[in-house]
């Protein structure tokens, strides 16, 4: 794609100077009433780093309590609750946000567009969502504790066995939604209206396309959720019977519900990966993606391919062989689109000049892992084997491998990717480079073992477990703290880059980086297309 | 800067854009007022999106109902008395039925079918009987709602009465004989040899106490 920015000089359609550059507001009101997508990016990229760092104290909680068989450190009720709050929190608030920051930053920069569409909606949707969060985390130090019924919040456990946090639950949830569809609205918008004269929908890059995907799926599913909550909340305080038998409703609609929300919530959380990883290869190969259009309609594929394999969650439910038989089909049908990705991205590596920078490094271990944790998940497809599976560890291995092998190696790799053409200074490599490599190994030997463990029958969300698996549970919590240490690395790594420390970068950043936003200068300015570039 | 003379007649004339859709090859850009209604109108239009799956959300709980109706596959036998006329009994066959009972968690009555289980021809009257106690020191109102495994058994389920029909009030300490007669329709498939029956007693008091005190009163 070879593009030409108009000269600066030139004025802007509307007779508007880019005048602002010099009036950027300081101190905490530039944060509070930013309405430059840059500054949200950051600001949403700070907040899921923040959020990943607290729903990752809570993991050790976890692994500390897991550590031996028997109940030392904390409470049934309250791992109860450190299970459910570190689900929502790395869902809701450390991988959704970091991929929208991602979002703000690039989306404007990648497509020629000066900012977000909706620009005063986008400050909003970024400040409510810490308010989210205090609420959900406020609960905890409730009377009778936060919510403790996993972060599926199954019915009959929210409507009739949870406490009066609930009512706090369901109203974070319901400002997390809002945020989500604000965010959401604004990137659709943004894609379909602001590209640059001559950006094509399929000149685009991947990472655009993955994410006008998402945010469709975002606007379709969010409502799913807020409504499941919102049912929940009225059984609980209301009197309805939505969930309940007693009053002629039923507990497996809820189950439906959430989950025809949840599956296609899963590939929210990694279509934006897969526009990131299709970004990062081709640039460190030195080669063109190996099939640009068909990474297009397999994305598209997975998209729809997700509203209709909800219930291979619920295969024990006591479905019929006959719909059991179709969801297991039809997700197993979701592999042939995650196979052509993968057989993309190893296509661009064969006989490109490889060069392993860090982001690179991200990527190929988001490849391997991710297609381990994509097999497994193939495994939990099949019917007869998903009885035995169902509620393990080897679940809790599998969504690990996708999500963080898969989703958070991905944003790892967005950042280390992008971060010096927004600071316009190289990182640190060298802490890079020990980030990458502490947590590819702890995180394998965190999540490895679980599916072991899984298979020889030890159930999730239990405190305490039988004697048969004490060993592996030592290495799985020995992994998991390694993992949540080499965290600190990439926090050093992140506020030395902040701070403006290391080698100032070119514009490309890196040789073979192609798109728009290689063009613009590092850092990039605090407004970018002013007026549009051309794209021929 | 070859572009700059197609340029500036786009900013002389920025009205052309109203006409031209952004096409592959439209060169002109936009003036910010133009964008933001355009940008306004998009998001208008997604909003109707949300507001139709807010919509569709809750329309699955009726949906899903009359699809569990239609197909049974949920194992809610119907509701509402059947007739028993003119069923022809296939005697090639036996059926067995187990019976199950439960009480709801924190629910202290005694709950107990006083035959395990039955077997008999489809089309043939089936007979049973629930024994149920309130050995606590209030006046409760139970509901008992019926379940069969597998699920698909449930469409061929035909209750010509059953105590479930009706809500199940029992003073303190008083207890009950309940008796439900069904027969299985002979249109079964012939994959099934048993199932079994499950009912589940609910305290219902707080939700309708007003209008069995009522009903109470005028039994006494």
């Amino acid at each position: 794609m070879s593009t030409e920015t108009l000269n600066d000089a030139h004025e802007s359609p509307d007779g508007h100077d880019a005048h602002h550059e010099h009036q950027i507001p300081k101190g905490i009101l530039r944060w509070l009433f930013t309405t430059n997508h840059k500054d949200i990016g950051t600001l949403y990229l700070w907040f899921a780093f923040i959020m990943f760092l607290t729903g990752g104290a809570m993991a050790m909680v976890i692994r500390a309590e897991l550590f031996q068989p028997g109940l030392q450190i904390v409470d049934p009720h309250f791992f109860n609750q450190m299970t459910t709050v570190h689900g929502l929190i790395m869902v809701f608030g450390a991988v959704m946000p970091a991929f929208t920051g991602l979002a703000n930053w690039l989306i404007p920069m990648m497509i020629g567009a000066p900012d977000m569409a909706l620009p005063r909606m986008n400050n909003w949707s970024f400040h409510i969502l810490p308010f989210a969060f205090l609420i959900l985390l406020s609960s905890l130090f409730m009377d009778g504790g936060g919510p403790a019924f996993g972060w599926t919040f199954y019915a009959p456990l929210s409507t009739q066995y949870s406490g009066d946090s609930t009512a706090l639950f369901v109203f974070s949830v319901h400002i997390m939604g809002i945020s989500s569809i604000m965010g959401a609205i604004n990137v659709v918008v943004t894609i379909l209206n602001m590209r640059a004269p001559g950006m094509t929908y399929m000149k685009m890059p991947l990472f655009v396309w993955t994410w006008l995907i998402t945010a469709f799926l975002l606007i379709a599913v969010m409502p799913v959720l807020a409504s499941a909550v919102t049912m929940v909340l009225t059984d609980k305080f209301f009197g309805t019977s939505f969930f309940d038998a007693a009053g002629g409703g039923d507990p497996v609609l809820f189950q439906h519900i959430f989950w025809f929300f949840g599956h296609p919530e899963v590939y929210i959380m990694i279509l934006p990966a897969f526009g990131i990883i299709s970004a990062i290869v081709p640039t460190f190969s030195r080669k063109p993606l190996f099939g640009y259009a068909s990474m297009v309609y397999a994305t598209a594929s997975i998209a729809l391919l997700s509203f209709i394999v909800w219930a291979h969650h619920m295969f024990t439910t006591g479905m019929p062989v006959a719909a059991e038989m179709f969801f297991m089909f039809a997700t197993m049908l979701i592999s042939v689109p995650t196979g052509v990705k993968v057989f993309n991205w190893v296509a661009t590596m064969w006989r490109g000049s490889l060069s392993f920078e860090v982001p690179m490094m991200f990527a190929i271990a988001f490849i391997v892992l991710f297609t381990i944790g994509g097999l497994s998940g193939l495994m939990l497809a099949i019917t007869p084997a998903d009885f035995q599976y169902h509620d393990t560890y080897f679940v809790v291995a599998h969504f690990h491998y996708v999500l963080v092998t898969g989703a958070l190696f991905s944003i790892m790799a967005a950042v280390y990717y992008w971060l010096p053409k927004w600071t316009g200074k190289m990182f640190d490599i060298t802490l890079g480079k020990w980030h990458f490599w502490c947590s590819l190994i702890s995180v394998n030997v965190l999540f490895f073992p679980m599916h072991f463990v899984g298979l020889a029958g030890m159930p999730r969300r239990i405190p305490d477990y039988a004697l048969q698996f004490a060993d592996f549970n030592k290495w799985i919590s020995v992994g998991g703290f390694a993992f949540g240490l080499s965290q600190l690395i990439f926090l050093v790594l992140i506020v030395k880059a902040c701070r403006k420390i290391g080698e100032p970068v070119s514009d490309q950043v890196w040789e073979g980086a192609e798109g728009l936003e290689w063009e613009i200068p590092s850092p990039a300015p605090y407004h970018t297309f002013a007026t549009p570039p051309l794209i021929k | 800067m070859s572009e700059q003379p197609e340029s500036k007649s786009t900013a002389e004339n920025p009205n052309v854009s109203l006409e031209n859709e952004r096409t592959a090859n439209a060169q002109i850009p936009k003036t910010r007022a133009q964008m933001a209604s355009e940008n306004a109108k998009t998001a208008k239009k997604l909003v109707f999106v949300v507001i139709g799956m807010l919509g569709f959300s809750f329309a699955l709980v009726p949906l899903y109902d009359v699809f569990c109706d239609l197909t049974g596959i949920n194992g809610k036998p119907s509701n509402e008395a059947a007739v028993y006329e003119s069923v022809v009994i296939d005697e090639s066959r036996t059926i067995k039925v187990e019976f199950i009972t439960r009480t709801h968690s924190g629910m202290a009555w005694e709950f107990s079918a006083q035959t395990a289980e039955i077997r008999l021809h489809p089309g043939e009257m089936g007979e049973v009987e629930f024994y149920v106690r309130n050995p606590t020191e209030h006046d409760i109102i139970a509901q008992a709602i019926p379940s069969i495994s597998p699920g698909v058994a449930a469409l061929y389920v035909n209750k010509t009465e059953c105590f479930c029909f009706k809500h199940q009030p029992l003073k303190a300490g008083e207890e009950a004989i309940m008796p439900m007669k069904f027969y299985v329709d002979p249109q079964l498939p012939k994959e099934f040899t048993f199932f079994t029956l499950q009912y589940t007693l609910y305290d219902i008091s707080a939700t309708v106490k007003p209008a069995v005190v009522v009903a109470m009163a005028s039994n006494g």
